[in-house]
């Protein structure tokens, strides 16, 4: 039996493979390489695959992910680190204007071979400016994929898949997972696009990705003490999103919840409830229904984080409101 | 401020050959008409959107690109099709982008905006000023990494000095010792205000900041161009970055069809005193080149634009169903889009 890893290890031992494998593949960041990452992502991998392939940036997210579009435009595969997914805000010209457009306003002559890795979510009392969950805004523009590993497999296979891709992916991690410990399969299929059920249930669904499937398993146990018994759908991949898995999990139990805990308004929950209800309403018993963050910032303190997170509670009072 | 040449830095007196300067003067040519051409066929109505033409600053696109290899790289700007032209990209499929038709070289998707050629290392004109330094300081990353030997170009105008990427590129370019040459065509404005109303400090000043060496040329004077981007290309190669400044004239508005009430009537009528392909024709005469022959290169050049315009007109406008493709690379790891 391998060693369990944690998540945070998983995701440089996909680096590292990827890197192995694939000449290309470059890492860049702020402290990526000698620090090793400020959440020790990329530990070890200067002294593997040294300083040409493993940089240190200057604090210029800006630059640093137009750098890594332009690298990709020249023949690297560059996967780029911004540190919280809030300063990504620095960056946004770099991923929508240039990373995410290339190939498409180029007419196809390229493709951009690129990932920005970067952790979202609350948790850690982190504050307004280090706790966002922005994914959303990724997914509303055409030419990014966007991806949320879950799970510590997926930490691996998902990054690995990212990396394999041919156009820009944004690999969100949450932060709060970064100690969960589990197992990878460096054999595992890297797909991009597919979901995973989590949870096999008869009675309603749970659609949900990242660290919130954590809140969705807690609820639905607590739901099968109840005799409900809750299907559970790790989306992984947000952009493209896996229509065929939803709908087929809609088809079985008719009544959907979507939780994440990014801000509801708006959010990726608001794209999914819209596609059930225009392209499987006749298999809908209740309407669907969302749990996500309230239409406010994140804020610090303890009490406060916690009264802003969705957390199972909610996820058991919306399934059981689809069921009354 | 508009260039003149007692601002540039001294050169060393004509080293560049006849055949050489008349390569360069043919390049110039080709731009001067294409441009003319294009707003001729803006002010007609047969292209749609924005285009921002470099009439006036061909001399800057004629020596950069002349200098660089086949290996080497550069993304430019919104004003960018003089580099692209004289990068050698196929005059057809050029007019056909700009004109919004099937066959150009973005399949019509991109447009003036956008005129790219990858197999030509050209990453781009850009619609984001300043945006094209961070792709090019990624591109010159790419070329230390991988050895190829290239060098990256990043052009940019004098509006993009106050852009906080050209601070961060340097620093980046500086620490990293990367080939590339940040390429300032300096206009003297930015987009529809003086340039002096914009940025409090002076690029040579910047880049002494970063220790990146800068030279600053007259940027209507083919041959300085020419002569002082060889070096800074070549220096850069191992040596690592360098700022060329090439003070020169925008002939036009920011915009196609902009009437530029913001300029001094005397200083756009005094700019044909200062124009490069003037200079150039009359230093080519002066080292010997016939009238006569710089005459048929006018009309070979416009020979050639007259073609690639009626391959362009004869050209479809892209089905509807082209607006839906490459988006996303097609993949076997691509489940739906």
């Amino acid at each position: 039996m391998p060693k369990p890893l944690r998540y945070v290890n998983a995701v440089a031992q996909a680096l590292n493979d990827a890197m192995a494998a694939d000449p290309a593949v470059m890492l860049m960041g702020e402290d990526v390489a000698a620090a090793g990452g400020p959440f020790k992502a990329t530990r070890g991998l200067l002294d593997a695959h040294g300083p040409e392939r493993v940089r240190d940036t200057p604090i210029s997210e800006a630059s640093l992910v137009g750098a890594a579009v332009g690298a990709a435009l020249t023949g690297m595969k560059p996967v780029v680190e911004i540190m919280f997914m809030d300063f990504v805000t620095l960056a946004m010209d770099a991923v929508v204007n240039q990373a995410a457009k290339a190939r498409f306003m180029f007419g196809g002559q390229c493709s951009v071979p690129m990932v920005l890795r970067t952790p979202h979510g609350g948790g850690l009392n982190a504050g307004p400016q280090h706790s966002q969950c922005l994914e959303a805004w990724f997914a509303h523009i055409p030419g990014l994929r966007v991806v949320c590993p879950a799970t510590v497999a997926d930490a691996y296979s998902l990054l690995r898949a990212a990396i394999e891709a041919p156009d820009p992916v944004v690999v969100v991690e949450n932060k709060a997972l970064y100690a969960l410990q589990g197992d990878i399969d460096v054999n595992a299929p890297r797909e991009v696009g597919k979901a995973r059920i989590d949870r096999a249930g008869r009675d309603a669904t749970i659609v949900t990705y990242g660290a919130t499937l954590y809140a969705a398993r807690a609820a639905a146990d607590r739901l099968a003490a109840e005799g409900i018994e809750a299907e559970i759908i790790d989306l992984r991949w947000i952009q493209p999103w896996d229509e065929e898995a939803v709908f087929a999990s809609v088809a079985k139990t008719h009544r959907v919840v979507i939780a994440h805990e990014a801000v509801q308004a708006f959010g990726v929950g608001a794209e999914i409830a819209a596609r059930i209800a225009s392209d499987a309403f006749d298999d809908l018993d209740a309407p669907v229904l969302r749990v996500g963050a309230p239409f406010m910032p994140i804020a610090f303190a303890k009490t406060l984080e916690a009264a802003y997170l969705p957390d199972a509670d909610r996820i058991v009072a919306a399934v059981k409101s689809t069921l009354a | 401020m508009p260039s003149s040449a007692a601002q540039a830095d001294p050169i060393p007196a004509n080293s560049i050959p006849t055949d050489r300067r008349l390569a360069l003067h043919r390049t110039m040519q080709t731009i001067r008409a294409t441009e003319t051409t294009l707003s001729r066929l803006f002010a007609d109505g047969e292209i749609p959107g924005f285009i921002h033409l470099s009439v006036g600053q061909e001399a800057v696109a004629a020596g950069v690109v002349g200098a660089l290899g086949p290996q080497d790289s550069f993304a430019t700007t919104h004003r960018g099709h003089g580099h692209v032209l004289a990068r050698g990209v196929r005059l057809d499929l050029f007019f056909k982008e700009i004109m919004g038709r099937a066959g150009g070289i973005c399949g019509g998707r991109g447009g003036s905006m956008h005129v790219a050629d990858l197999s030509l290392g050209v990453l781009g004109a850009n619609g984001i000023v300043g945006a094209g330094l961070p792709l090019a300081t990624g591109s010159a990353l790419a070329h230390q990494t991988r050895r190829t030997g290239g060098v990256a170009v990043a052009f940019f105008g004098d509006g993009a000095m106050a852009e906080g990427a050209l601070h961060e590129c340097l620093n980046m370019a500086a620490l990293w010792t990367l080939p590339m040459v940040f390429v300032c065509e300096n206009n003297g404005w930015s987009e529809f205000s003086p340039t002096s109303t914009q940025f409090a400090a002076t690029l040579d000043k910047l880049g002494a900041a970063f220790g990146v060496p800068h030279r600053r040329v007259d940027g209507n004077d083919v041959a300085a161009v020419a002569e002082a981007a060889a070096e800074v290309v070549e220096a850069a190669r191992g040596g690592g970055p360098r700022i060329l400044e090439c003070l020169t004239t925008r002939w036009h508005g920011h915009f196609e069809g902009d009437p530029q009430r913001y300029r001094n009537a005397d200083e756009i009528a005094g700019l044909p005193q200062n124009d490069p392909l003037r200079r150039s024709a009359e230093a080519l005469l002066a080292a010997g080149v016939e009238e006569s022959a710089l005459a048929a290169l006018v009309d070979s050049v416009d020979a050639e634009i007259r073609d690639a315009l009626e391959a362009a007109r004869a050209d479809a406008l892209p089905d509807a169903d082209a607006a839906f493709r490459d988006v996303y690379t097609p993949t076997t790891l691509t489940a739906g889009a």
